[in-house]
């Protein structure tokens, strides 16, 4: 019995170089963050403040730094995949070998739907949700940094498989038999299934929080048709994390026990079933689309009525569309396999399902432009994300009604036309979603604006650059290329994947454009202070608190009466203003008390995941001790709040206003 | 703050509904939360319950259900869930009493009767390991050691819950949070005997019928 499992020197592909060079970039980049730390004596800071605080807002923008992270490290995925097709084509093998590029795809798809568009949407959700209900924080602080840190855990774990081992090559669902230990001996699935599983859980936890959050901690006043629709996305979002997550769990945890302990779920020995893990997997993963497309809907909701100065068109139906497709997302993932060999009314059935869904997105997109129209509309960055999703999100949304055909699906099915569609709706969605919310939100984060300038040149080029990359990609899938191909022998696809290619190269000047925006906007920071807490003129009360906001948000508790609750208290434009009447008594507030809980908990996380995808079974039972101690620890704890004395409040709130007045 | 100050500032003509009455106080919110984890766990359950349908007859030529499964055992153990939950039932009375025996008392029949539960159910799998019937001989016994054990590492789970929150009323008495606490375990408990209701009929009835 080996004491490291199956770990051992080997591990480390030494002999492959680019797979070390960037190995070697990774660990440097570490070592410079961690050096500088270190240099600048910022532990305490960062312990204090960062690693184990609870609140919403800091541990939102927590998720959102993971995000962009995690987005460079799949972007390079990307980038790797468009050139290869680029090269290997007739006798030409291109760099990557087989073996390695089916890597690449796996890695890259999971990174970038669950370690980086889920992390920015849950980013997004913590910092806005409780600003925007009135409250002072979620209804589980501490969880919330639970949930933060096992997600981290996982994004985590994905990265060490790029220098320990491998990473899974069976995409990024992971389909058996191909993901049985028969077929996929070696631990990349098992570094998918942990990095997975200790994820999801992470994010299950996320969502059982929020739907509490919004359903039982709103501010006097706020009754559900008075929330923003940014809030009701949320709960749309978090009720279906909740629905479906558990799903995943099981799912995982089944095919775990077929790779670990030789069950027969899903293998071709003992009568297992292999679509019955198609159908589990698509049951979470169909609403798990929706789960990050719907809050970029209500930043969308946000952006255009805040920018268009008016109201939002049609809030009733906006609401109504988001409910209606939060339990039509549960409807449809039959749609992922109509060639599985269902019966025609089977497949008939769930292609008029998904055909459905269009009928609410529709109104949504029609209330987007109503809300526009006769607006006075501002064309900031975020206006322009929100615009560019609306073109680029029809053309997607109609390629995805053509493949809701069961017919037109058999020609389609695993060609690159279906890979076009869904990055169509992923980036032209999720991610101008979240960019529109990163450059809408941030000042209200950081207190500073983002640079306008390069914001625009970063927005242009990410969308120019997403045209060139995969409107070719439509053309190759009707030309019957299929995807996941490391090499062809079509050099008539030759001249399309190299357009692609060059689309992949402008969308990386436009990341490239957000770094400086975000570099240039650091260094500008004073011109771009925020002073008003409100820079946008907003209508919704996290416009209402100071940029960035105090810990607990609010130094009285707002009361709402309707709609666009600040817009109104503006309009009145008299005392109801937070905090503008002097001679209102300050009262002490209870805050929840830091905790490292969320931290520990993760770190012995990530030791049971890689314990347990070596087959180091000591050291796994070392990790579920240490978490549960952590967490034991945690129960016991005396007490979890802290008292904010009035005076605190007062002088902070004094400070702001003398700002305000400057 | 003063209640009437705060509705005289919300204009409008009749008492807020309870949708705008704010916040709502912490005892309402942890019980409401752990519902909705409940009802996650549910939905897991009900993704194994799904697989193990599609599953039952997938036996590769092994054994099935109506060859392995004894009734004697099985009555035995939903007999005594469903106490265990009566005696749970009544630990929360004297939680909101406040009386420290009565509730050690119920806390210790809910262990003895959930430690009884578990090892019947540990001796029932040993049993089939041990003519064969192992998860590993097919699908439709993998399916069965997952889903009925899913609910015996809950009830496990529950049991160390039971014995920490006894510590904690020792220690801490009846606090506001450990009444919580206690609260999320009747839920909790309860669920469980949800979940068997739910095994009893779709894996021992419905398995020894067909």
């Amino acid at each position: 019995m080996n004491l490291l499992g199956k770990l051992d020197w080997n591990a480390i592909p030494l002999h492959e170089p680019i797979i070390m060079g960037a190995t070697g970039f990774m660990v440097l980049v570490v070592l410079v963050v961690l050096g500088f730390v270190t240099a600048k004596g910022a532990w305490p800071y960062l312990w204090r403040e960062w690693l184990t605080s609870v609140d919403h807002k800091r541990i939102g923008a927590m998720y959102c730094i993971l995000a962009l992270i995690m987005m460079l490290r799949g972007f390079s995925d990307a980038i790797m995949i468009r050139t290869q097709q680029a090269i290997a084509a007739g006798g030409a093998q291109g760099y990557l070998p087989p073996e390695h590029f089916n890597q690449i795809f796996s890695a890259h798809g999971t990174i970038m739907i669950l370690f980086m568009a889920m992390p920015f949407v849950v980013g997004l959700m913590n910092f806005a949700v409780p600003l925007q209900l009135g409250v002072r924080d979620v209804a589980f602080p501490t969880l919330n940094s639970v949930s933060f840190w096992l997600t981290a855990s996982g994004a985590l774990l994905v990265n060490i498989s790029l220098a320990v081992g491998e990473f899974s090559k069976a995409t990024w669902w992971g389909y058996p038999p191909l993901s049985e230990m028969q077929y996929s001996p070696g631990v990349g699935v098992d570094y998918y299934l942990w990095s997975l599983q200790i994820s999801g859980i992470g994010t299950l936890l996320a969502g059982i929080n929020f739907v509490t959050t919004i359903l039982k901690l709103r501010a006097p006043g706020m009754s559900y048709m008075r929330m923003p629709v940014f809030c009701w996305t949320a709960l749309a979002a978090n009720l279906l994390i909740v629905a479906a997550f558990p799903v995943l769990t099981a799912t995982l945890a089944m095919l775990a026990l077929d790779r670990y302990l030789g069950f027969h779920f899903f293998t071709l020995e003992g009568q297992g079933n292999q679509m019955l893990y198609s159908n589990l997997f698509w049951v979470w993963g169909h609403p798990e689309v929706y789960i990050l497309i719907l809050p970029a809907f209500g930043v969308f909701s946000e952006v255009m009525a805040t920018f268009s100065g008016k109201p939002l068109f049609g809030y009733r139906s906006m609401v109504a569309a988001t409910m209606a497709i939060c339990v039509l997302s549960f409807l449809v993932w039959l749609h992922h396999f109509f060639t599985m060999g269902a019966s025609a009314n089977v497949n008939g059935f769930f292609g008029v399902m998904s055909m459905i869904i269009a009928l609410p997105t529709g109104a949504k997109v029609f209330n987007w432009l109503f809300t526009m129209y006769g607006g006075r509309v501002r064309f900031s960055v975020p206006v322009l994300w929100s615009i560019g999703f609306i073109v680029t999100f029809v053309i997607g949304g109609m390629t995805g009604v053509l493949m809701a055909v069961p017919p037109a699906d058999f020609q389609l099915h695993n060609s690159v036309f279906l890979v076009a569609h869904f990055h169509n709706v992923a980036i032209g969605g999720v991610v101008f979603g979240v960019m529109a919310g990163y450059n809408y939100w941030f000042p209200k984060a950081f207190g500073f604006r983002l640079d306008e300038r390069w914001g625009k040149a970063s927005f242009w080029c990410w969308f120019i650059g997403f045209y060139v990359a995969f409107m070719p990609l439509y053309v190759l899938g009707l030309m019957g290329m299929t995807r996941r191909m490391q090499h062809y022998d079509n050099l008539s696809w030759q001249p399309w994947l190299i357009a692609a290619a060059f689309g992949t190269a402008i969308i990386l000047v436009g990341v490239v454009c957000q770094i400086v925006q975000l570099v240039v906007s650091i260094r500008n920071r004073e011109e771009l202070r925020d002073v008003t807490g409100d820079p946008w003129n907003g209508r919704t009360l996290e416009w209402a608190t100071a940029s960035p906001p105090p810990a607990w948000n609010f130094a009285f508790q707002p009361k709402v009466a309707g709609l666009d609750a600040f817009w109104s208290s503006k309009s009145r434009a008299q005392a109801t203003k937070d905090g503008s009447t002097p001679t209102r008594n300050y009262e002490p507030v209870e805050m929840p008390k830091n905790s490292a809980t969320g931290f520990v908990t993760a770190f012995f996380a990530v030791v049971i995941g890689f314990a347990m995808i070596w087959h180091i079974w000591w050291l796994a039972s070392v990790g579920v001790f240490g978490a549960f101690m952590t967490l034991l620890a945690f129960t016991f704890r005396r007490h979890n709040e802290i008292e904010v004395p009035a005076e605190e409040i007062a002088r902070f709130v004094r400070a702001h206003q003398a700002g305000v007045a400057a | 703050m003063n209640i009437a100050v705060a509705i005289d500032q919300i204009p409008q003509d009749a008492l807020p509904s309870a949708s705008e009455a704010g916040p709502a106080p912490k005892r309402i919110v942890v019980a409401y939360g752990f519902w909705i984890f409940l009802l996650s766990d549910i939905i897991m359950f009900a993704a194994l319950f799904a697989s193990y349908a599609v599953l039952v007859r997938s036996t590769a030529g092994g054994p099935t259900g109506a060859q392995l499964f004894n009734q004697t055992t099985v009555a035995i153990e939903t007999v005594c869930l469903l106490v265990s939950s009566y005696s749970c039932g009544m630990m929360s009375l004297a939680v909101n009493s406040r009386r420290y025996l009565r509730t050690y008392l119920g806390a210790l029949i809910t262990f003895a009767l959930g430690a009884t539960f578990l090892s019947l159910e540990i001796r029932e799998f040993l049993s089939m390991i041990a003519i064969g019937a192992a998860p590993q001989r097919s699908a439709f016994l993998s399916a069965f050691f997952t889903l009925v054990g899913c609910h015996g590492l809950h009830v496990a789970l529950g049991l160390i819950w039971l014995v920490v929150m006894m510590v904690q009323v020792a220690v801490f008495g009846f606090a506001a949070r450990v009444q919580h606490r206690l609260l999320c375990f009747s839920l909790f408990w309860h669920a469980l005997d949800i979940v068997w209701v739910g095994v009893f009929t779709v894996v021992y009835l419905m398995g020894v019928s067909s």
